[in-house]
């Protein structure tokens, strides 16, 4: 009977509390349900906090300027373009001297000895060599440039930078896989008897600032417009494909200048090019200063150079000033576009 | 008090579709169809934040919590409207930490606390808090890319909550963590909070905004439709009230007919 009236009757105690303990076990077991936030509650005094900073718009606009003012977070982005080129790769860093070297051999001999190009250029392969290196260098900044926001798409998602910090940093990795042949170069300058010279050291200077200046406003132009449409990075490619025939390392300026009267539009494009003429210069810096008899050469160099350099740097300065102006406008859209 | 976060009519649009071929154009165009359809993920919100105040930012799946965060954050801009933050940002948002896979968890430790704004010196002196806190061992010294989902939460979380940053951002990343590590994350940014930084927090938890936040701000479909501050009598509770994000509170009765606890 009694278990009969056990639902009616809750006045029983025992049977009554065992009920009410399980219903409270049942609501805890629900509370605590795995994916419920903890409740923790504040104690303590609140401090006030002071911040000794001005109320301003949080994107970065700071521009290339800002990404100077941060060198420390420059060099770990390099870091990190680099682990991630060599990550899983056993010859690493060697690769990107084996395709040089090959092609430095390559062109030395056909260029050279079948095509008899080097006829009348002594030390034609530091010629071709400081060619090679001018392309290399300015090559791999255009091209990784251009892929870099790309491939940092989660940091440029995710996290606010200044985002020219990616051609930039491109550019500074170009600048580390560079160096050890320039080193070689002037180790081997150096050994051949090589001696610096006002005019040399002038050229030198304008060369590798028209490079640089040069190099990085492609970069950033092309790093923001490959972000819209990813044609970009092989329209790159394939202009990359056939620099090395439009400077005059492979052959002697003197082939050039000899046509330059018959065709005086074509020899003007030519020799707008600036990284022909970056070419040209270093030439001069390197090249030039060995040879000890200089009257036979012929016109190795364009005869009004260095009034073309600066120029050409005049117009680089300002190509690089448009180019940031340029990233500046449309990087406000990487992060949904990406 | 000084101002931390100013938020004007902003707004932010995006497209449905960026990349449609010449194809997909030429037959939208016949059916007379919008050639590209967009869509306003955040609307024409407004409002100011105080430094220390505690901000629970609550609203439906879509209703543009994280890009508002984004925009606060810096990583978008306002299409219209103008946002202004005073002093260091630090946060997670829903995507995730930007830590590279092939990078170990230390060096991707010292780059996001660069990005956060911590310079090298200050990182190593917090380097050691900062692996205590996320207590994933020596896991420290491999490729991000062999982390477990929660490890790379609790990495995420301990960097951001250690920049000693003035304004906070914490958006649903804590819901991938195990119980335990929820616990030592509120915990923590209670104290962060008691520190005075402005703290943004968004979740759906009702119970955790109860607790962390004095203010509410309900985001629909883009639009701030509830803010406590400058409603009549507003409150957390109305925010929650308003979301009816309240009726799977306990209530007694009900829980004991659900689970049947009848005896």
């Amino acid at each position: 009977m009694r278990a009969a009236n056990k639902r009616t009757e809750p006045a029983d105690s025992g049977a009554s509390k065992r009920g009410r303990n399980a219903a409270k076990r049942a609501r805890r077991m629900m509370q605590n349900q795995a994916d419920a936030m903890p409740v923790v509650e504040a104690d303590g005094p609140r401090h006030e906090r002071v911040v000794d900073a001005e109320l301003l718009p949080p994107a970065p606009h700071g521009g290339l300027l800002e990404v100077f003012q941060q060198p420390y977070l420059l060099r770990l982005i390099v870091a990190r373009q680099l682990a991630q080129m060599y990550a899983a790769s056993l010859l690493g860093l060697m690769w990107s001297y084996i395709q040089p070297a090959l092609r430095f051999a390559v062109y030395y001999f056909v260029m050279g000895f079948i095509l008899q190009l080097h006829k009348d250029t002594p030390y034609f392969a530091i010629h071709l060599f400081t060619g090679m290196v001018v392309v290399h260098y300015f090559g791999e900044t255009w091209n990784g440039g251009t892929r870099s926001i790309w491939q940092n798409k989660g940091l440029v998602q995710k996290m606010r930078m200044p985002r020219e910090l990616f051609p930039v940093a491109a550019m500074v990795v170009a600048a580390y896989h560079t160096l050890p042949q320039v080193l070689l170069l002037v180790a081997i300058c150096a050994i051949v008897g090589w001696h610096l010279t006002w005019t040399a050291a002038a050229a030198g200077v304008l060369g590798v600032a028209i490079l640089v200046t040069f190099a990085l406003a492609l970069a950033l132009t092309f790093s923001a417009l490959n972000v819209f449409y990813r044609d970009f990075q092989n329209i790159v490619q394939t202009i990359m494909q056939f620099m090395h025939f439009l400077v005059p390392m492979m052959y002697p300026f003197t082939l050039v200048w000899a046509a330059h009267d018959s065709n005086p539009w074509l020899y003007q494009i030519y020799v707008s090019n600036p990284i022909t003429q970056a070419v040209l210069l270093l030439q001069r810096f390197f090249w030039y200063p060995l040879i000890e008899d200089t009257d036979g050469l012929g016109q190795n160099f364009p005869p009004d150079m260095f009034q073309r350099g600066l120029i050409t740097l005049a117009v680089c300065v300002l190509l690089l000033w448009a180019a940031q102006r340029f990233f500046s406008r449309v990087e406000g859209k990487f992060p949904e576009r990406l | 008090m000084t101002i931390s976060i100013q938020v004007e009519n902003v707004t932010k649009e995006f497209t449905m579709q960026y990349h449609r071929t010449l194809k997909q154009m030429a037959v939208a165009s016949v059916r007379r169809l919008p050639l590209q359809e967009k869509f306003l993920a955040v609307n024409d919100v407004s409002f100011t934040v105080e430094q220390g105040e505690s901000v629970g930012l609550m609203g439906l799946n879509g209703s543009g919590k994280s890009t508002l965060l984004k925009v606060l954050n810096g990583v978008m801009r306002p299409d219209k409207g103008t946002v202004r933050t005073r002093g260091r940002i630090a946060g997670l948002i829903a995507t995730g930490a930007g830590f590279h896979p092939q990078l170990t968890g230390r060096e991707n430790l010292f780059l996001n606390g660069a990005i956060m704004g911590m310079s090298e010196a200050e990182t190593k002196r917090k380097f050691d808090a900062i692996v205590d806190f996320a207590d994933i061992g020596k896991f420290l010294e491999t490729p991000v890319s062999h982390y477990s989902s929660g490890m790379y939460a609790r990495l995420g979380f301990s960097i951001a909550i250690h920049v000693d940053a003035d304004i906070f951002l914490a958006d649903e990343v804590l819901a991938v963590g195990d119980r335990p590590f929820k616990k030592k994350c509120m915990a923590k940014m209670q104290e962060v909070r008691q520190q005075g930084t402005t703290i943004f927090y968004v979740s759906h938890a009702t119970a955790s905004v109860r607790s962390m936040c004095d203010r509410i701000l309900v985001l629909e479909k883009g639009h701030l439709n509830y803010d406590s501050k400058t409603v009549e009598g507003g409150s957390v509770e109305g925010g929650i009230r308003y979301l009816q994000y309240d009726d799977d509170e306990t209530d007694e009765a009900v829980s004991d007919e659900e689970l049947g606890a009848d005896i």
